[in-house]
């Protein structure tokens, strides 16, 4: 089965061929039906994948398919890794991707024929980039995804590509990405110079066998920061963060696939898979764990006061990206791809149900028009209900268990930090449940013509919220703490992942007396929260009071956007039309046309001396004669 | 008698044909004076011709030929500028070379 | 003998053209593109199979101790095949349009072709010479006959400012000559010459003016946007698809192996002009508003890349340089099409006027957006095999230089966006909306681009193969 792995990623590129070629000749059932059924196959081959992998003592295999680039001693095949951590990440991918890919055959049906097939190519294109990337076996391979996914993205952000500010935030987020990118492309070119490979199994077999030389430690360290610097871009950090909230121009299903459940974990995905390299750069590690802490309470910060439904969402996603981060950079790699497994459940299933009350709403995404939606949409109301307190962390669901691991390694870490993530947790659980409650329960705002309109969603989009309410209510039991008293599963299934690492790694555990007050602690704290936030907003009425102070920053989201605008925008336009119209024009160019110019004036100097007067032509040659005759005489 | 005298004398002509041809705007007394630059250089290439063919080199006298030459083209530059000269003045009744300069244009 | 024949063939079909009338240049032009694309790839599978056999050598002007001497080896091989993909590219776009005075246009076209074929395969200083000037005379009357409002003065600054690199060069090889012990102008004498360092100094700039005004890099750059800018757009592909490719060849067929020690000592400051270049090219393409302009400029940004990979000379920028010489160029001719395409339906070339072109003519759109993709070096197109490559080896050189260069990878996204943005995107105006979509020969000519595109994105390897020989070589004397 393993040799057929090639399958998982090659399917959806036959779906994205399919629908590609053929959007002018397909139906929208035959495109649906292409376009989710590729990544159906693609998940059963996934699992089929998976139960071989889970096998205890499954060492990794790579599957080589042919030469990418041999260029003396760097060999860099198209081959791919299938080992623990993306046998788990294809099927995140696979599943999360195909539930969403049935959800759009509905979402998306108001759509032209041609748009409905575009739509379907350009999402099975993204899942076959992505898959690349998980699958890749070494780093460009990795990179081709990285940036294939980035394509997808700015692609499908501006879907509607007539709207001009849907292109520009598309653009944005793929110049963002692109910064990251560079860093990402350095880190493997400083691999390239150091180990003159990019395979994951030779970097990290050199990195570990280096790793007891301090000599090296710097250049390890370059390495691992610039690999995290296209973390950065891909996922949504610091300073890196600002595109992803604009992305959410595009249609909600691709932010719950894109923009919250697949792509923007790839940074993850890469910090972890390159652990040995983070573990042997501490101070790295540090960066990566501060970056993340510091992008979680500002984006949750953000997300407190936002109206947009899909906005509070985004910035929500980038706060859990925070604290992932945060988990990788405190050593606890098996604890942040757990979250991004929960995460990845219960934000699809938020952005999805968020899909499903502005499919309802007609396009309104502001939450102040909406309120009281519980009654006409029970399913949509339920799910979301459990999406938010999953990602709470409400004691029992996936977003507890993941998070609470976090939190606790973060404790061992560093106290200070502790506080401060438990502090970012707790704005998750207002934030989430003031959009809940402003959402939800209360009277309804919007016009008479909406709430006329009101309905609860087809099928097809109310059964992946089903499925997905579930998976964020067990997704966590595969992650129980080992003070319930049993293994930690997922744990032990990534252990060989890890393994390189461990040996860098000191191992000291807490206490399961403090474990238990800990989970307690965060458990009680959430729920007061919880119930601040229902006091609050249940009976929430549009004031349309403009915010002041502190609330106004957070509203205008602290005025990055506008600060990235005037320190890097502006700058490199003022730049680029300072080489236009001083240094190429007036410079380098009049230069260039001096010289000609130059020429000519000096003919045209030269040519008055042809003056026609015969005399004068004999008086210069008298002239000429004598001087001859005074040289010949002098010398 | 001594080559010097020749010289000076080739000079003196010379120079009085330069300064005509210079300073003076009657066509036809600048054509003389051309004429005399010639002449000049002939007296000098007979000279020279006399002087080496009497310190004993036979072939000396050969300088002579361009002496014929030089006198047989300044014959025939004569007959062609003289009878541009008259044209000239049939058409502007001058010969004076200052209002020639129309030809430029 | 192939070799003689792939000369041989534009030149004589060339000449034959200027005879001909109605639509006989545009048949004869196409055959003979057809018939060299057909010869290069015989010469690349005896290339494969047999490298040295495609040397070809006679008494040329024996009192000069010049000889005929053209030889193809994987460098040669690969930009002929460069060669006779423009040229058909170009004439299969333009197939559906008629030029003024048709014969001489396809005359001087096919011309040129010799030209760029003599300059790749010479294996003879003068003859290389001779075949430059062949090369650029033609394309200095094609610009000078069917360009733009302003081509007067532009193609005189064009023809002045190449044409003084040209003498140089000229006064460069002849010193060489004097230097040669058996005063011969061959390549195999040159190479061996070991003059001293001061003389390789001086002589390097010599060379390099020439080469350098040709790709072009800043600061020698000014007058290439408008030529491109001017040009009928089959030669501005030309131009900028396999001409500029003259000047990187040279650097890397004479110049390295000629004066390496003149070529060590000023690596340095070559490649800091080259990056300069990079910057403030893409910069300039980020506020153009004229859409050839706009190209001309990301062309310049991404010479200054290869100019700068060839310096930091080692295996990976070597390979990276000449694989990136053909994509580079099938790539910007993609490009020129598309504005050929766009400008012919409307007649405008500013930005600002185009717009929604993505909602009248779809087809377009999709393959102007793939084109763009690999001029920014997207993975699994071929710009990014030739970017990733000479990236890694100008960090290996030098990791701060590399890292400002690298800056271009994201300007290059900018300006490209914008112009995406600009040209496809957004809602169709009056003009636009009239846009209609792609016709055969022109969807035929795209297709094959972007199916050299993605083939060699995906399978870059024949490609890196067919150039290896030449990068061993160089690396080697160097």
């Amino acid at each position: 089965m393993i040799n057929l792995v090639w399958l998982v990623p090659v399917l959806p590129l036959l779906g994205f061929l399919i629908n590609g070629l053929g959007r002018r000749y397909l139906s929208k059932s035959q495109v649906g039906v292409v376009g989710s059924g590729v990544i159906l196959a693609a998940f059963v081959i996934s699992v089929m994948i998976f139960l071989e992998v889970r096998q205890p003592g499954f060492s990794g295999q790579v599957v080589t398919l042919f030469d990418f680039i041999n260029v003396g001693r760097l060999q860099i095949p198209f081959a791919f890794q299938v080992d623990q951590l993306s046998a788990l990440f294809l099927l995140i991918i696979t599943g999360v991707g195909s539930l969403i890919h049935i959800y759009s055959t509905s979402y998306m049906h108001d759509e032209s024929n041609e748009g409905f097939a575009r739509y379907f190519a350009y999402l099975n294109l993204f899942v076959f980039s992505m898959l690349l990337l998980v699958l890749g076996a070494n780093y460009v391979l990795m990179f081709i995804g990285w940036e294939g996914v980035g394509l997808c993205s700015y692609l499908l952000i501006g879907f509607w590509f007539k709207n001009a500010s849907y292109n520009k935030a598309a653009k944005k987020a793929f110049v963002m990405n692109r910064i990251g990118d560079l860093g990402f492309l350095l880190g493997i070119f400083g691999m390239i110079a150091m180990f003159s490979s990019v395979t994951f199994s030779e970097v990290f077999s050199k990195t570990a066998a280096l790793g007891a030389h301090s000599n090296y430690s710097s250049q390890i360290a370059i390495i691992a920061m610039l690999l995290f610097i296209g973390a950065m871009g891909k996922s949504a950090q610091i300073p890196l963060y600002t595109w992803l909230p604009d992305a959410m121009a595009g249609p909600t299903p691709v932010s719950a696939l894109i923009h919250a459940a697949t792509m923007v974990t790839a940074g993850i995905y890469m910090v972890a898979r390159s652990n040995v390299l983070y573990t042997l750069a501490p101070q790295i590690q540090t960066v990566v764990a501060v970056i993340g802490l510091a992008t979680a309470l500002l984006a949750a910060s953000i997300a407190l006061v936002q109206n947009d439904i899909k906005k509070v969402l985004a910035y929500s996603t980038v706060s859990q990206l925070g604290y992932m981060f945060l988990a990788l950079g405190v050593g606890a790699y098996t604890a942040a791809v757990f979250h991004v497994m929960t995460h990845a459940f219960f934000k699809a299933l938020l952005f999805l149900g968020s899909g499903s009350v502005i499919h309802a709403m007609g396009g309104e995404q502001d939450i102040r028009k909406m309120g009281g939606l519980k009654k006409f949409m029970p399913t949509t109301n339920w799910t979301f209900l459990v999406g938010c307190l999953a990602i709470a962390g409400i004691p029992g669901l996936s977003g507890f268990f993941s998070k609470d691991e976090i939190l606790a390694h973060t404790f061992e870490h560093n106290k200070i930090m502790y506080v401060l993530a438990l502090a970012g947790a707790l704005m998750t659980a207002f934030y989430m449940f003031r959009l809940y409650y402003i959402t939800f329960t209360g009277s309804f705002r919007g016009t008479h013509e909406q709430e006329h309109h009101l309905h609860e969603s087809p099928v097809a989009i109310t059964l992946p919220l089903v499925i997905l309410a579930i998976l964020s209510i067990v997704g966590g039991y595969i992650g129980l703490p080992e003070v319930f008293g049993v293994k930690h599963w997922l744990a032990e299934y990534l252990s060989p992942i890890f393994a390189p690492s461990a040996p860098f790694i000191e191992a000291h555990h807490l206490e399961h007396s403090m474990e238990w007050l800990l989970m307690g602690l965060s458990s009680v704290l959430v729920i007061i929260f919880i119930f601040i936030a229902r006091s609050k907003y249940v009976k929430y009425a549009d004031t349309g009071r403009e915010n002041t102070g502190l609330a106004k920053v957070l509203e205008n989201k602290w005025y990055v956007d506008e600060l990235y605008d005037a320190v890097i925008v502006k700058p490199l336009g003022m730049l680029s039309r300072f080489f236009q119209d001083a240094l190429e024009k007036a410079g380098i160019d009049r230069l260039v046309n001096g010289v000609g110019r130059s020429i000519t004036w000096g003919s045209q100097q030269a040519r008055r001396l042809q003056n026609g007067q015969v005399g004068f032509y004999v008086f210069a040659m008298v002239i000429g004669i004598i001087v001859l005759f005074v040289i010949g005489l002098l010398l | 008698m001594p080559v010097q005298y020749y010289i000076f004398l080739s000079i003196a002509l010379f120079c009085i044909g330069i300064m005509g041809v210079l300073m003076r705007r009657n066509a036809i007394i600048i054509f003389m004076c051309i004429e005399l630059l010639l002449n000049a250089v002939n007296l000098l290439l007979v000279a020279f011709s006399k002087m080496w063919a009497d310190a004993g080199r036979i072939d000396a006298a050969a300088a002579q030929i361009f002496v014929f030459f030089i006198m047989v083209v300044a014959a025939a530059e004569v007959a062609v500028g003289l009878a541009i000269i008259v044209m000239v003045y049939r058409n502007t009744h001058s010969v004076d070379i200052n209002i020639l300069n129309r030809l430029k244009n | 003998m192939l070799t003689v024949l792939l000369i041989l063939i534009p030149l004589v079909t060339g000449l034959l053209t200027f005879g001909l009338k109605g639509s006989g240049p545009k048949v004869l032009g196409l055959i003979s593109s057809l018939a060299s694309l057909a010869v290069v790839l015989g010469a690349l599978f005896q290339f494969r199979a047999a490298p040295d056999t495609l040397h070809f050598a006679v008494n040329w002007i024996p009192q000069l101790g010049s000889q005929f001497n053209v030889g193809l080896d994987g460098m040669g091989v690969m930009l002929c095949l460069l060669t006779a993909i423009a040229f058909l590219l170009v004439f299969i776009t333009i197939f559906n349009r008629t030029y003024e005075n048709q014969s001489s246009f396809y005359g001087l076209m096919l011309l040129s072709q010799a030209g760029l074929v003599g300059v790749f395969t010479a294996y003879d200083a003068l003859l290389f010479y001779v075949f430059w000037e062949l090369a650029l005379i033609p394309v200095y009357f094609l610009c000078s006959m069917w360009g733009g409002e302003k081509r007067v003065p532009v193609t005189f600054k064009f023809f002045v400012y190449t044409f003084a690199g040209s003498l140089l060069m000229l006064v460069g090889i002849i010193y060489l000559y004097l230097q040669s012990p058996d005063k011969s102008f061959s390549y195999a004498t040159f190479t061996s010459l070991n003059l001293p360092v001061k003389e390789q100094s001086w002589l390097f700039w010599l060379l390099f003016v020439a080469f350098a005004i040709k790709m072009p890099i800043f600061p020698f750059h000014t007058w290439q946007p408008d030529t491109y800018e001017q040009s009928p757009t089959p030669v501005t592909m030309i131009l900028s698809g396999v001409m500029v490719k003259m000047g990187l060849f040279g650097v890397i067929r004479w110049l390295l192996p000629v004066l390496p020690q003149g070529a060590f000592m000023w690596a340095d400051v070559v490649m800091v002009l080259s990056v300069i270049g990079i910057i403030y090219a893409s910069c300039i393409a980020i506020v153009q508003t004229d859409f050839k302009r706009l190209i001309a400029y990301s062309s310049i940004a991404h010479i200054g890349l290869m100019c700068a990979a060839i310096f930091a000379n080692n295996e990976q920028s070597l390979q990276g340089i000449q694989v990136q010489m053909f994509n580079h160029g099938i790539n910007i001719i993609g490009l020129w099409i598309v504005v050929e395409i766009i400008q012919s339906r409307l007649n405008v070339k500013n930005l600002d006027e185009l717009g929604g072109i993505a909602q009248v003519a779809p087809r377009l759109s999709i393959f102007l957006v793939i084109i763009s993709l690999a001029n920014i070096a997207l993975p699994l197109t071929n710009g990014f095999v030739g970017e990733f490559l000479m990236f890694s080896g100008l960090f290996q050189y030098n990791m701060w230089l590399m890292g400002v260069a690298g800056l271009g990878i994201i300007l290059a996204a900018v300006y490209t966006l914008n112009m995406l943005q600009k040209v496809i995107f957004g809602e169709s105006n009056a003009l636009t909306a009239t846009t209609t979509d792609l016709q055969n020969s022109e969807l035929l000519a795209l297709s094959l681009i972007v199916g050299v595109i993605l083939v060699l994105g995906v399978y870059p390897k024949p490609m890196l193969d067919l150039v290896s020989s030449t990068t061993e070589l160089v690396n080697k004397v160097f």
